[in-house]
């Protein structure tokens, strides 16, 4: 049952992009077309789920078993980078298909800061740890939804006569306004 | 490289307007959205931003000709990781309540596109004095536009700017630009009004 709670408050109410502003950027960037964006969702989700777990045991074993916690900021981004090189490595030998579907979002990943986000809230949360890989898997799937609902959103905005100097950047950020506005009614779910 | 065309003054300038890392390159929305509940807190992330790039960048110049290309990212992050770490630390140290309200957006600095951007296309190709006016106006930049974002959601949402009473008591706060929503819209009408600010220029 509280796995279940981790995952609609993680992929819901708490949604990365729309609640928390994490992953702008990406939700900016890669959210004008549907297919890209379902492939974008899917490499996030899936390096999440994997860097909650590494993150969770570094954390646990190494960095509090030997009271260095001040180092939490340069080891996980080392952790992250690394983990997506290995990922990137991994797949590209198993599922040639996927590797070429994910394609250049799978480096780009590194630099979300939704991902690094997700490391330091996994610390404040103190999850145990199936708990952490629910909620790093929630994390992704909610980062998919908002993504895949905005791309679907844009594809449209491409016929609407939006004023020349809100074209691009501004509008989306306008149409995600009204996104997180609709998101606020989540909030009283739990 | 023709950089020694502009002048310093210059250098400093183009952050504040014509290259302004939020406005003009869209870069580094997450913490301008998150950050900017109040004014207070804009300005606290952004002297954080000023610290961790200019700090980065002066480091990262001095080193420009020892780090090797092929791992000048890795150096890069390393870099900058560092100096938010300092950042973070002393925030939690001095102003505890500070950094509990800003989260986990001071650790994140170190994804902040724009702290790497400056590294990348401008430290690691300019002598030590440049690259730490470009960092200074780049980061005040930021700062800026994070000071009247947190202003005006303050004013709307709360009905005070640093905590003074701005509005009459009267004032019915209108909370949703505080909260998430506002955040985003208040965003994409400055940038939109800024283009159109440059469209009339032109």
């Amino acid at each position: 049952m509280d796995l279940i709670l981790i995952f609609i408050s993680a992929a819901v109410i708490n949604n990365y992009v729309l609640v928390s502003f994490l992953g702008i950027c990406p939700f900016i960037g890669v959210s004008k077309k549907l297919g890209s964006a379902v492939s974008m969702g899917m490499a996030t989700t899936f390096v999440m789920t994997i860097t909650a777990a590494v993150t969770w045991l570094l954390n646990k074993y190494i960095l509090v078993g030997l009271h260095l916690e001040f180092l939490q900021i340069v080891s996980f981004i080392l952790v992250i980078a690394s983990l997506v090189q290995l990922v990137e490595m991994f797949i590209k030998k198993v599922s040639r298909p996927l590797y070429d579907a994910l394609g250049i979002f799978l480096p780009l990943i590194t630099t979300n800061c939704a991902i690094l986000g997700l490391a330091l809230f996994l610390v404040m949360k103190q999850y145990n740890f199936v708990e952490s890989i629910v909620f790093g898997f929630a994390s992704g799937a909610g980062f998919t939804l908002a993504l895949v609902i905005m791309a679907g959103i844009r594809e449209e905005l491409e016929l609407a006569d939006v004023p020349e100097p809100f074209k691009g950047a501004p509008i989306t950020l306008i149409v995600a306004g009204c996104l997180a506005l609709a998101f606020m009614g989540f909030s009283g779910l739990i | 490289m023709a950089k020694s065309k502009i002048s310093v003054t210059q250098e400093f300038l183009k952050g504040l307007w014509n290259e302004n890392p939020i406005l003009r390159m869209v870069l580094g929305t997450c913490p301008t959205l998150a950050v900017t509940t109040s004014a207070i807190n804009g300005v606290t992330m952004g002297l954080a931003v000023i610290f961790t790039l200019v700090m980065s960048s002066m480091m990262i110049s001095l080193l420009r000709k020892l780090i090797p290309n092929e791992v000048r990212i890795a150096t890069f992050i390393i870099i900058i990781a560092t100096f938010v770490t300092v950042a973070d630390r002393v925030l939690a140290a001095f102003y505890p309540e500070m950094s509990k309200a800003l989260g986990p957006f001071v650790p994140l600095i170190v994804v902040n596109c724009i702290v790497f951007a400056r590294q990348e296309a401008f430290a690691s190709k300019n002598p030590v004095g440049r690259s730490v006016i470009d960092a200074l106006g780049m980061s005040v930049g930021f700062t800026l536009v994070l000071l009247i974002m947190g202003s005006f959601r303050e004013l709307i949402g709360n009905g005070t700017i640093f905590s003074h009473q701005i509005m009459p008591l009267s004032f019915q706060p209108w909370m949703a630009i505080a909260l998430q929503p506002g955040a985003f819209l208040t965003l994409g009408f400055i940038i939109g009004f800024t283009n159109w600010l440059n469209t009339k220029r032109k």
